[in-house]
């Protein structure tokens, strides 16, 4: 099957902006339709559901981080009263098709042109036959009358493994002699392109200055609060499969499975009931595993991880290293990026170039830099494969770039607010040509945007100048206050497309079917404001119904900040031609000409003749099949119109983000005591929706600046399995957040709209880790990884503190220095 | 382990009654034999307070006890919260009309967290809120509505025992 949205398809699908109504409910900051449901406890997530005759499944996975399974023995397990069956790898050969990456679907054919990556696929086993490559490996299932019993069992298994070298670091996995992960692709390179705008080598020569450095990410994990879950029931009589998964993506769950079951798509309908978050998505082993084990055993089947199983597998993301050469001049000026970096992708990489890609797409920022190159590598590990979460390369790469601004500042003397909009892309430069493809392959030209002024509009919500003088009074005092800033650019709205369907039915009520998937974000309430105003109705006229794949045909799902740009586009363009759809049966209706009529709050009149009027559900009626219908001549009966929104590339969203923090110099903590961000994503479609948005990235952001980190010791064991080691922000640590905002509209889709969704995760890396720096400048303390944990910190303290005195202030490089040019 | 035990409790005013093993969790206890599902599992050890319940009036992780633990208490779960005719408790309204939830799991848990807390301190400072409701993780919403969404529900209560009393 072909999907709408290939590269033919894509230049031909503008919609004309002209044909936009305005606006009227979009904008306003309306209160959640999903609101009342959830705070009542009558959310439905997946283990609420329950089907009649429904057993539950628990996971075996692997306790060694490489090895060959030697023997398994499932016979005590089987003997408890209770278990229905456990299945293994070898139960699944010849059954159940290879699980190849997910990021194969997004890579477009104009893209592997342009960039030529090497990409080298491999499956995931969806439970492991023979070798296992990371600590959580799934290795077997059980399926037992409760959940309780199928824990019992999973403990009686006697697995005995064959250890194997194991390798946990990207730089040692791409040594001579390292232990390789999958024999059959040579080494442990899984990924590698290079992409490059201007001449750096030149530019690198000519630079007064090069600063060479080495940035590190640690391994951050989505962590829902929801734990992920599969339930899947197979029809005894038809076949036919119905699963329901805690998946952003329920489609391509449902593309898999019909290929890796051998079932025809249409006889699997996949539902995604109500999420508990995502924060990084797609699918996984279990989503298949669960439904193959339902089909088997021919009883309905659930199961749910657990939070330590969460820790493990699901979704870590971030991991990279990178290593950098800066040339810069003596005004702060940056003449040339060279980026060579690791992303540690664990044992498969499951999303090819989603991550890496996406940082090389960001890397620029929002600064004018005359060359670029960067080189990306997706490295394996044994470790637990790494996906796109929150940010997806975004937030790495930022982290790196801003840290450096604020290097060639203190290097050049300049303070660095001054030294950032030195570098910033100016308005007259837009639009900006990156000089380097998106991954879709098309070019990347920034959207209307107005970076100075948005660094302006943070520097006065900020008052930098008062902070200034607050901080050398606190310095008097002995406390250690700083500040910081970061910037980032967001490439959102991503394709291939998405769609709607509206549908008006008899009473006058409209729903919207959507293949984007919300998981907290809103998208029931926003969707509907899209609509309203599109069509002529009120929100509360209108339900938005997602998350089933028997909703509409294709859909893509919610996840890289898409869902607003393209399910809102869609659904936008889709109630403009119910709309005029319904004109024309109206004025059949009243005998009138359709420009003759309008539509508001659902009830078409003739213009200047209010007392003429139709509803909504009048035309409906009139729109149905039968003798009864009075539709124009040639009009296809059903007030509907259905629309596939394909974005010609990704509209592009950006902020800057400032930190104020005050270090404890004896305990190397650090309290955030206000964060402050700037955010233009557009046209919003619900401001208080957006604020929500950037407050929970912006705390996901600080965990990953602070406290967050899945740490694998040498050997390959996770360390990190539960929340006392693996530390999520609370109240405590999260500071109050202003939110502001800048609107420039898209210029790349009729409503201009841009995406929000991982904004606010982006900047907080670095600009707390400038911020830092900034407090601490009096020692000259580096910080060139996060998370910064207080032990951390305290080392760089003292180091530094040594240095200085020793040498006089060349401090604690753990960055790597900066240096002229000799 | 196939011995069971029958638990009584009062949830939300109603007496119910349950069958369970000894080691069933209050949390499941609730979920599945009384069809309680508004009550969630986010961790299971005691750490994300999405399972918080109260009991006898104080607030506990109901992953963290045993069913039969609760047999002759008193306990109220989100379901409970509600009045009878569907008009939400100032919480829950408040949570809704500051932003206080996005996708609304961990929810249940602030829920019951900050009605223990406006019982004891009915005009807590933004301080005393993060302090109370630091044993709750949200992921989604960076816990910046909720508190503004707890010092509403404060006020509104305020106003309607003032109210009350007048």
């Amino acid at each position: 099957m072909t999907e709408p949205g290939t590269a033919n398809a894509r230049a031909a699908r503008r919609v004309p902006i002209e044909s936009v109504r305005p606006h009227q409910f979009v904008g306003q900051r309306l209160r959640r339709k999903e609101d009342a449901r959830l705070v009542s406890g009558k959310g439905r997530y997946l283990a609420d559901l329950v089907v009649p005759g429904m057993r539950h499944a628990a996971v075996l996975r692997s306790p060694v981080p490489h090895g060959r399974i030697a023997a398994f023995d499932a016979s005590e397990a089987l003997a408890l009263d209770g278990v229905d069956a456990v299945f293994t790898g070898r139960d699944l050969l010849g059954k159940v098709g290879p699980f190849v990456e997910g990021g194969r679907l997004e890579i477009s054919p104009v893209f592997l042109d342009k960039v030529g990556p090497e990409v080298k696929p491999h499956a995931m086993p969806v439970l492991a036959a023979e070798d296992v490559h990371f600590v959580g490996q799934p290795v077997a299932v059980v399926v037992a009358a409760s959940r309780y019993l199928a824990e019992d069992a999973l403990e009686l298994i006697r697995v005995d493994y064959e250890e194997l070298p194991v390798v946990t670091d990207p730089e040692a996995a791409l040594a001579p002699g390292a232990p390789v992960l999958h024999g059959h692709l040579g080494d442990n390179v899984a990924a590698h392109f290079v992409v490059e705008s201007g001449d750096v080598d030149a530019e690198l020569d000519r630079a007064p200055h090069v600063y060479r450095g080495r940035f590190e990410v640690g391994r951050q994990a989505s962590n829902a609060m929801e734990p992920r879950g599969v339930l899947a029931t197979s029809d005894d009589g038809t076949g036919d499969l119905t699963v329901w998964c805690t998946s952003a993506r329920p489609h391509l769950v449902r593309t898999f499975l019909s290929e890796m079951l051998g079932i025809p798509l249409d006889r699997i309908r996949v539902i995604s009931p109500d999420m508990g978050g995502s924060f990084g998505t797609g699918v996984f082993s279990e989503d298949f595993l669960i439904p193959f084990v339902a089909r088997e055993l021919g009883r309905p089947v659930r199961w749910v991880e657990d939070r330590s199983e969460n820790l493990l597998v699901t979704r870590h993301g971030r991991d990279q290293v990178h290593l950098v050469e800066v040339g810069y001049d003596d005004d702060g000026r940056i003449l040339a990026l060279k980026d060579r970096f690791l992303v540690d992708a664990g044992a498969y990489n499951q999303y090819a170039i989603t991550v890496s890609y996406n940082a090389a797409a960001h890397a620029r920022n929002q600064f004018d830099i005359p060359a670029v190159r960067l080189e990306g590598l997706n490295v394996l590990t044994n470790k637990a494969p790494v996906a796109p979460v929150r940010g997806a390369g975004r937030p790495e790469v930022t982290f790196m770039m801003d840290r450096v601004v604020d290097i060639v500042a203190h290097e050049t003397g300049i303070d660095p607010v001054e030294c950032r909009r030195r570098n910033l892309v100016r308005p007259e430069q837009m639009p900006y040509h990156a000089g380097i493809p998106y991954r879709d392959g098309v070019d990347i030209v920034y959207d209307r945007a107005d970076f100075p002024a948005q660094l302006s509009q943070l520097c006065d919500l900020v008052d930098y100048a008062a902070f200034r003088k607050e901080q050398a009074e606190a310095r008097r005092e002995g406390r250690r206050l700083g500040i910081g800033f970061s910037s980032y650019m967001e490439g959102s709205g991503f394709g291939p497309h998405e769609g709607a369907v509206v549908r008006v039915d008899t009473n006058g009520h409209v729903t919207v079917y959507t293949g984007a998937n919300a998981h907290g974000q809103g998208l029931a309430t926003t969707l509907a404001q899209v609509c309203a105003d599109q069509l002529g109705v009120t929100p509360e006229d209108v339900t938005v119904r997602m998350g089933d794949t028997s909703f509409i045909p294709y859909g893509i799902g919610t996840f890289a900040s898409r869902s607003a740009v393209t399910a809102g586009t869609a659904t936008g363009v889709a109630a403009g031609l119910v709309r005029e759809k319904a004109l024309a049966i109206a004025a059949e209706l009243l005998e009138v000409s359709s420009s003759d009529l309008e539509l508001e709050e659902g009830t078409v009149r003739v213009r200047g003749t209010p007392s003429r009027e139709v509803s909504l559900g009048d035309v409906a009626r009139a729109a149905a099949p039968g003798p009864r219908s009075r539709l124009p001549a040639g009009m296809e009966p059903v007030l509907e119109a259905e629309h596939y929104y394909v974005p010609p590339s990704v509209t592009w969203s950006s902020g800057t983000h400032a930190a104020v923090v005050e270090v404890d110099e004896e305990t190397g903590f650090v309290r955030v005591l206000r964060y402050l961000t700037v955010d233009d994503c557009g046209q919003m479609l619900n401001p208080t929706i957006v604020e929500g948005q950037v407050h929970g990235g912006v705390a996901l952001g600080l965990g990953e600046a602070l406290t967050e980190e899945v740490i694998y010791d040498a050997t390959g064991q996770p360390l990190t399995g539960t929340y006392m080691d693996y530390l999520l922000p609370t109240t405590a640590e999260t500071p109050p957040i202003t939110v502001a905002h800048q609107v420039c509209p898209s210029e790349v889709n009729p409503f201009g709209i841009k995406g929000c969704g991982e904004g606010g995760a982006v900047g907080p890396p670095a600009a707390i880790a400038n911020a830092i720096v900034d407090a601490l400048r009096p020692l000259d303390v580096r910080i060139s990884r996060v998370p910064i944990r207080p032990e951390r910190l305290l080392e760089l303290i003292e180091v530094a503190k040594a240095g200085s005195a020793h040498d006089g202030g060349v401090g604690a490089l753990e960055d790597g220095g900066a240096g002229s040019r000799s | 382990m196939s011995e069971r035990r029958t638990v009584t409790v009062e949830v939300n005013g109603e007496r119910r009654s349950g069958s369970v093993e000894p080691r069933t969790t209050l949390a499941d206890f609730l979920r599945d034999e009384l069809g309680l599902t508004g009550t969630h599992l986010g961790c299971e050890h005691g750490v994300c307070g999405a399972c918080t319940v109260l009991l006898d009036g104080r607030s506990v992780r109901s992953c963290l006890m045993l069913a039969v633990q609760a047999d002759g208490c008193s306990l109220r779960t989100v379901e409970g919260l509600a009045a009878e005719g569907g008009e939400l408790h100032p919480v829950q309204e408040a949570f809704s009309a500051e932003h206080g939830l996005q996708c609304g799991f961990c929810t249940p848990g602030f829920l019951m967290a900050t009605l223990e807390l406006l019982s004891e301190s009915p005009q807590p400072s933004e301080e005393q809120i993060r302090s109370h409701l630091s044993g709750n993780l949200c992921r989604c919403t960076g816990y910046h509505h909720i508190v503004k969404a707890v010092l509403r529900a404060a006020e509104t209560m305020r106003g309607d025992v003032a109210a009350s009393r007048a």
